[in-house]
């Protein structure tokens, strides 16, 4: 029963945890039950009943649904973290992956249809990236960037040289030389030039006999694309290494440019950023490896082959393949969201998507550019990257403009991020975003810098209108609560 | 179709606003020499109908096929909740103040799974079981003096076939197989005696490939400081709802897959990893942690914590590399679990344990034996020619997965797996074909 302070506290009540609702005997869903089940289970090792919540189903729906009015989503707004691309995720593939939901991977003849699906996804990431061969099987971008590293290191060592350096510029994600070094691989990072891009001249300085790849992101997280790729990918074939790519920010060059064509010889993609699938607040997303055919052979297990009457069937033998990367077909729902997406908007909506991103960057740029510190005036695609060197003395920082940038119903750009940047504001609008929803955010941060200079101490207490104020993470790492307590 | 907002004009103008003449202008940063000329091969623009054709798919009537991926009822409201769009499209919940419903969440998924497992702390997801796996033997290699994986031959093979290809790129640890029983299908003791060692990390999948139960009491007293890490590997956690928790046997870890947690069968994906450990462990696990706390005013509050082990931070010398891992799978679950509750969740294993029940008798009656002696929860392994396993497949039956190409020593076989999806019907269907 509700006691006299709760009433009191009513409006800003917030969702007890669900251990605290219900009571023992709420629950009474009727659930299947074909079978008869003997009165004594002769079984080993029966426990007494789990210890988890009994809670009835109106209550269940209320506390989700409770829990979820206190999150932000792409249909909320502009959600503009760079170079995770928050684009729109169309209901319609939502629609498509509804005939999924049913079918077992050991069905085989409804996994003929699923593999035909899969293997036009294949074929359709290899056109739009220039390359020969696809694997659908890692489920996010790191594990993407796992395979293409393993990829490369068994590469490597098939031809016998054992090398095991790789090369990664400062403007890097952390999962780069963090997947390095799971696929046994040694990092060195080095500077891109003062403009923002990777020099050939720079990569020349670093390449010996021990470099088994250079790892990019093009265009880099600074949105600047990497001009001098073509030439750095020459370098690294004289060298005999890989040039490896982070297909991150591939939203940008779509229909325009493709890494295969820049000499790129492995990448992965991220369905759940370029193609429009739901980020699902932390997956699941897919990280498809896409290689030339030198390194196919390479790739993981299964592969999608043709089963000679007109269908598709799973090849599980490849005597110089990796291996496995997951215990079945990667994360199929959502690669079926990417393929519905793709072929919704076909050749000349890929093109308009990367038209419009980067128009969208741009128009925002150039509204922002006087306002915040623009560290690197080099042109930009995609995504651009302010700083907050402009408060300088107002004890403002980039936090503070996150911050009150929720206060405005926007979700905050990435921030901190790339790290050549001190106090770096990553912004990505996106191709889904309305020009007056840029609009909007454009006159947010006009008025977070004009109170910056003006009133900086407000800035501090944002954001307010959330339904927590700013959240104490040391607290959470000091008492370490992981549970229910 | 484009989903991008822009009419021609709107276009135009921006493109003028940003200073370029024509919007084509936008990509003048790229060089020429790697621009792409004309449009991409691919299909499309297709519109929803077309789609729609272009995307059935046909499920057969009767499904005995389990190995890691379940078939179990999933109430309504999972799929209704699950799919509202402040959860579905949210991003990774590093902007605590506009994120506290998913990190509630997983706060809530996290805790229930701890209780299930037994253990004290749950990382919020990895990709999938095999993942999970690979992942507890990574940690396990971290330790001091761990030089081997030891892992049981009756884990699920996907499973060891992802460890092998995790650990073959991670150094020089070798997998080493612990056979089992031919007449039980269980863990021969004798040979897990000699080969565990204060060397080794030891791991063994409880209920097994084979469905069988494991004599678990012994193999914790096997193991238990003697070998120098051990963990128990859940590919069903249905079973979680039945058997003693995995965490009472005293493992260092215990992994595995929950996609049997309100995750549709989805032809194999997006699948849900589970990672458990004790509290001592907590700084060098893998994975995202979301922990309790206060915001500014004093109020309970949520956010991600430990992240000092994650690449964003460590970078190379992060735990693990993961980002990314089944964020919406663990709603899923944590829906599930709660529609349930603790006489559903029991309840639905019951179901599971009676239909193989069923099934195993209706088969004993046609002198039709299991290949092994030892306790089943739900899935049991089967003599089945392969022809005969072609004739059911063209009746729209799927006896099970076939066992041949992972345990040749078997011969022809399947596992099958019988849920609370299944009918009595379906049962008698395919032991009468058999």
């Amino acid at each position: 029963m509700a006691g006299r302070d709760d009433v009191a506290g009513f409006p800003l009540i917030r969702e007890p945890l669900l251990k605290d609702v219900g009571a023992p005997g709420r629950n009474r869903r009727v659930l299947p039950a074909p079978f008869d089940v003997p009165q004594a289970v002769d079984l080993p090792g029966i426990a007494v009943l789990p210890d988890i919540p009994d809670v009835s189903e109106v209550e269940t729906v209320r506390h989700f649904t409770r829990l979820s009015d206190l999150n932000y989503g792409v249909d909320n707004g502009m959600y503009p973290l760079g170079s995770c691309t928050m684009k729109y995720n169309p209901k319609m593939a939502e629609a498509m992956a509804e005939a999924l939901k049913p079918v077992h991977p050991g069905d085989e003849a409804a996994m003929g249809s699923v593999l035909g699906l899969l293997f036009l996804l294949q074929q359709h990431l290899g056109e739009i990236c220039g390359m020969d061969a696809c694997s659908l099987w890692p489920a996010a971008g790191a594990h993407g960037e796992l395979t293409g590293m393993m990829v490369i290191r068994r590469a490597v060592d098939a031809g016998g040289s054992g090398r095991r350096k790789v090369l990664i510029p400062d403007t890097a994600h952390g999962t780069n030389p963090a997947s390095c070094a799971v696929a046994g691989f040694v990092t060195e990072n080095i500077p891109s030039g003062s403009s923002g891009f990777l020099t050939a001249q720079t990569v020349e300085e670093h390449l010996d006999g021990d470099v088994a790849a250079l790892m990019i992101t093009n265009p880099n997280t600074l949105g600047i694309f990497e001009e001098e790729i073509s030439e750095i990918a020459r370098l690294l074939h004289e060298n005999g290494s890989y040039l490896y790519m982070d297909g991150a920010n591939l939203n940008a060059i779509l229909g325009v440019a493709r890494p295969g064509d820049m000499g790129v010889d492995c990448m992965h993609v991220n369905l759940h950023k370029t193609f429009a699938t739901p980020h699902g607040g932390g997956g699941p997303g897919g990280g498809p490896v896409l290689v030339k055919e030198g390194l196919a052979p390479y790739l993981p297990l299964p592969r999608i082959v043709n089963d000679g009457h007109g269908g598709f069937a799973l090849d599980r033998e490849g005597p110089e393949s990796i291996g496995m990367v997951h215990s079945c077909l990667g994360n199929v729902a959502i690669s079926i969201r990417a393929l519905a997406y793709i072929l919704s908007i076909g050749p000349s909506g890929l093109r308009e998507t990367a038209k419009a991103a980067c128009l969208n960057a741009n128009y925002l740029r150039s509204r922002l550019a006087g306002l915040y510190d623009l560290p690197y005036p080099t042109p930009t695609l995609h995504e651009f990257v302010l700083s907050d060197r402009a408060f300088k003395g107002t004890g403002v920082s980039t936090m503070d403009v996150a911050k009150a940038l929720m206060d405005f119903s926007f979700h905050p750009p990435t921030v901190y991020f790339p790290l050549v940047v001190g106090g770096a504001l990553m912004i990505e609008p996106t191709e889904t975003e309305p020009i007056e929803e840029l609009d909007r955010f454009a006159l947010a941060m006009e008025d977070i810098a004009r109170r910056a200079r003006e009133n900086p101490e407000e800035l501090h207490g944002a954001p307010v209108t959330t339904p927590v104020g700013r959240v104490d993470e040391v607290l959470a790492a000091r008492s370490l609560i992981l549970t229910w307590p | 179709m484009s989903y991008v907002p822009h009419s021609e004009d709107d276009l135009r103008r921006m493109a003028s606003a940003a200073g370029l003449t024509d919007p084509e202008d936008v990509f003048s940063p790229i060089p020429r020499a790697v621009r792409h000329r004309g449009p991409l091969s691919v299909g499309g623009p297709l519109d929803e109908e077309t789609l729609r054709r272009l995307f059935r798919v046909s499920p057969s009537r009767a499904v005995f096929a389990g190995g890691g991926v379940y078939r179990h009822h999933i109430p309504a409201l999972v799929d209704a909740l699950s799919s509202r769009q402040e959860f579905s499209t949210a991003y990774t919940p590093y902007q605590p103040e506009i994120s506290q419903g998913t990190l509630q969440a997983l706060f809530e998924y996290q805790s229930m799974m701890a209780a299930l497992t037994g253990m004290e702390v749950s990382n919020a997801s990895l990709y999938d079981g095999a993942t999970a796996l690979a992942e507890g033997a990574l940690m396990a290699l971290r330790g001091k003096g761990i030089e081997r994986v030891l892992v049981t031959r009756a884990t699920h093979p996907a499973y060891r076939k992802v460890l092998e290809t995790y650990l073959s790129r991670a150094g020089d640890a070798v997998v080493e197989e612990v056979p089992f029983c031919r007449d039980t299908g269980r863990v021969d003791l004798g040979a897990l005696a000699s080969a565990v060692g204060s060397d080794a990390a030891f791991f063994i999948q409880n209920p097994n490939y084979f469905g069988v139960l494991e004599p678990m009491e012994e193999v914790a007293a096997a193991v238990s400081g003697t070998a120098g890490f051990w963990g128990i590997v859940v590919a069903e956690a249905l079973s979680l709802g039945l058997f003693r928790p995995p965490g009472s046997f005293g493992p260092d870890v215990v992994v595995g897959e929950a996609q049997s947690f309100g995750n549709h069968a989805n032809a194999g994906g997006p699948l849900l990893g589970f990672f458990c450990t004790r509290r001592e462990h907590a700084r060098r696990m893998p994975g995202r942690l979301v922990g309790l706390t206060k915001d500014s005013s004093g109020r309970t509050a949520f956010c991600l914590t430990l992240s000092t082990r994650e690449q964003h931070i460590r970078r190379e010398k992060a735990t693990s590399n993961i980002c990314s891992n089944e964020g919406l799978c663990t709603l899923r679950a944590a829906l599930y679990l709660s529609a349930l509750g603790p006489k559903g969740l029991r309840s639905a294993a019951l179901q599971c344990a009676a239909g193989a029940g069923e099934l195993t008798s209706l088969l004993r009656d046609r002198g039709i034996f299991p290949l092994f002696s030892g306790p089943c929860f739900h899935e049991i392994a089967l003599p089945l020619k392969e022809g005969k396993r072609q004739a059911l497949l063209a009746e729209g039956i799927v006896p099970g997965i076939p066992l041949v190409r992972d345990y040749p020593e078997l011969g022809e076989a399947v596992v099958t797996a019988v849920t609370e999806m299944n009918t009595k019907e379906e049962c008698r269907w395919l032991a009468g074909m058999m």
